[in-house]
């Protein structure tokens, strides 16, 4: 049995930030880590980051990934255990561990979950062809090892990933046919959609897919306008040619240990789905244990780095760590927060927020 | 394909080695995992539904979905999206849903 | 509409552009920001500072055109690729348009690229005056490109490859 004051789960922005905090006020954290190198999903962020100086902005994602784990590689505080999946939290506070292949068992005094999120996916025919990817498979292959994923791409979604990822596939010599998305206004950044369009890339509003089609794999898909009610408008059906079709409809956050542990959850439609019920310092309602990042409500890396800094100051602060220090800390990372959610971009992020605190919560913007 | 030039990145992959995919002796660089090399040489298709038998690809690419589930040296049901390439290694579509050898 | 497909109307672009009178005196940043996301990389860029936010960072940018002596340096750091330098004054018939690029190949100076607008659609060829990198960390390019001046507003992209030596 492995005692350890903080043990945080997931090395992505979060995870990597609440580890830097709670190290920078003495505690000993240990960070498990599911893939074989910390980062999350920085490590396939390959565009300049927006926000404040305060959340690296300017800076691409994968630089601000290489610098948080350069930093937490250096600190003596800060143990990380890649390979390592956390299989479960018990009624006694003990947490298993998948670590180097073998069952490791942990004791630590606090727990923060930054297990991040899943991709979510769309019910269509032929939605299971070889060829239908997630945005984030997609950034994987490009991003990370370097491989096409196709020579033509049929983008679905017009958030944040969807625009970025197809920007993506823009440089490294990808086709994309097209953008589409089913509301009838763009979700992710302007700027963002105004880059690809000038590059070529339409952005279809109101447009669905019908079908995916190929024989063993994809070689096209289906699509159509669609109405106000969501329903296909007939005569508007065209055959897009691609061998890819990405799908970039949303995150759901990965909750499981969160749930497993007892905490008390609720459904936020605002923030994407189930969610662990958190207070102003990001403690879970079961005690010990903090939330911090897209676990919590899907937003963007720069809001999850401040919670995770907020959740590490907190954790740290209630084993007696950084007296004098923790309140300004703690105000300074809520006051950063709520600045990012401030605008209208944030707008159902505090409608989210707002829901929370209604359950009993209240991790809120002021 | 591989991607030769990058506005953004570089690509350090090291030496080559080879690995069998269904019993064919193949090349990858052992920074790539099992299904980035594989979609390298143009495969798609890493396995099957158990039941419908429909061919199965990647999804997810970070061992969420279990869409790319293949039997890697004889071990069924390995998540090839986030296993790296190791020379030698004995990569095949797998057929059903895997049977443990104890 | 913007909002419906990322392509700035008219209306958009008239709330941004700098006046005639401006523009003919030199050249000068025209930052296509259009919506309050939480983003201030540009104040610090300006060295002049000519680039403000009121309020906080989910402001829109503002520009003081008077201050604003159309360096471009802002053009590389803004990490939405919303901001072009526009030089009216270059020659009587042509315009310099500065923008970010971040493709691969990336054009040499005195080479010929195809112009595009902000839907993508082509514009004819124009030669490449410059290319400035933005360094090894930051990795954006600043291409400037020679314009006919009625094309100025329009040119916001080019095609990435196939450039010519001459034209």
């Amino acid at each position: 049995m492995n005692q350890v004051e903080i043990m945080v789960i997931g090395g992505g922005p979060a995870g990597l930030c609440a580890a830097l905090a709670a190290s920078s006020l003495g505690a000993k954290v240990l960070i498990a880590e599911r893939d074989d190198i910390a980062g999350g999903q920085l490590v396939k962020q390959t565009h300049k980051f927006f926000g404040s100086e305060k959340q690296y902005a300017g800076d691409r994602g994968i630089q601000i990934g290489q610098m948080l784990l350069d930093n937490a590689q250096a600190d003596p505080n800060i143990e990380i255990w890649t390979d390592s999946t956390v299989l479960g939290i018990y009624e006694d506070g003990i947490v298993t561990v998948e670590h180097e292949g073998a069952h490791a068992k942990i004791k630590p005094e606090r727990i923060i979950i930054a297990t991040g999120a899943a991709e979510k996916f769309l019910s269509f025919p032929g939605n299971d062809l070889p060829g239908i990817y997630g945005a984030g498979a997609v950034q994987t292959l490009m991003n990370v090892a370097g491989v096409k994923p196709a020579q033509s791409v049929l983008m679905v979604g017009a958030g944040n990933i969807g625009l970025i990822v197809s920007y993506q596939l823009k440089q490294a010599g990808v086709e994309v046919s097209a953008v589409i998305e089913g509301l009838p206004t763009i979700g992710g950044y302007l700027v963002h959609a105004s880059k690809i369009q000038r590059a070529g890339i339409p952005v279809l509003t109101r447009h669905t897919i019908l079908e995916a089609y190929g024989d063993g794999k994809v070689e096209g898909a289906v699509i159509a306008e669609i109405n106000e009610k969501w329903q296909p408008i007939p005569g508007t059906e065209q055959k897009i040619p691609c061998d890819a079709i990405c799908l970039a409809v949303g995150l759901s956050p990965l909750t499981e240990l969160a749930w497993q542990a007892g905490c008390e959850m609720a459904y936020i439609r605002e923030l994407s789905g189930h969610v662990p019920i958190v207070d102003d310092y990001l403690e879970t309602t079961r005690p010990g244990i903090y939330c911090a990042g897209d676990v919590s409500g899907i937003e963007e890396a720069s809001s999850a780095m401040v919670e995770g800094r907020l959740a590490g100051i907190s954790a740290a602060a209630s084993l007696g760590f950084g007296k004098e220090q923790v309140e300004e800390l703690q105000k300074a990372a809520m006051s950063e927060l709520d600045e990012l959610r401030a605008g209208p971009m944030g707008a159902h992020i505090r409608l989210g927020l707002e829901k929370v605190a209604a359950k009993g919560g209240s991790k809120i913007c002021s | 394909m591989r991607i030769e030039e990058h506005p953004v990145l570089n690509f350090e992959r090291g030496e080559k080695v080879s690995f069998f995919f269904n019993g064919q002796e193949v090349e990858a660089y052992p920074t790539e995992t099992i299904a980035a090399a594989l979609h390298a040489l143009g495969v798609r298709k890493l396995g099957e539904s158990p039941e419908l038998h429909r061919p199965r690809g990647l999804f997810c690419a970070i061992g969420n979905c279990s869409s790319c589930f293949m039997t890697v040296d004889d071990e069924p049901n390995m998540r090839v999206c986030v296993i790296k390439v190791k020379p030698g290694m004995r990569v095949e579509e797998q057929h059903g849903k895997g049977v443990i050898c104890l | 509409m913007l909002i419906n497909d990322g392509i700035p109307t008219k209306d958009d672009l008239d709330k941004i552009y700098p006046s005639p009178e401006r523009l003919a005196k030199g050249p000068v940043a025209i930052v296509e920001c259009f919506q309050e996301i939480p983003c201030n990389p540009c104040i610090k860029a300006c060295k002049q500072g000519a680039i403000t936010m009121p309020r906080d960072i989910n402001d829109l940018p503002l520009v003081d055109v008077e201050l604003c002596n159309g360096c471009g340096l802002c053009i590389s750091r803004c990490p939405g690729l919303a901001i072009f330098v526009v030089d009216k004054t270059y020659s009587e018939d042509m315009a310099l348009v500065k923008l970010p690029f971040e493709y691969v190949p990336i054009p040499k100076a005195g080479q010929y690229a195809v112009a595009l607008d902000r839907a993508g659609q082509d514009l004819g060829w124009c030669e490449v005056k410059k290319v400035i990198s933005g360094g090894k960390k930051n990795m954006t390019y600043t291409i400037s490109l020679a314009v006919p001046q009625e094309k100025a507003m329009e040119v916001r992209n080019i095609r990435v490859g196939g450039y010519k030596d001459g034209n």
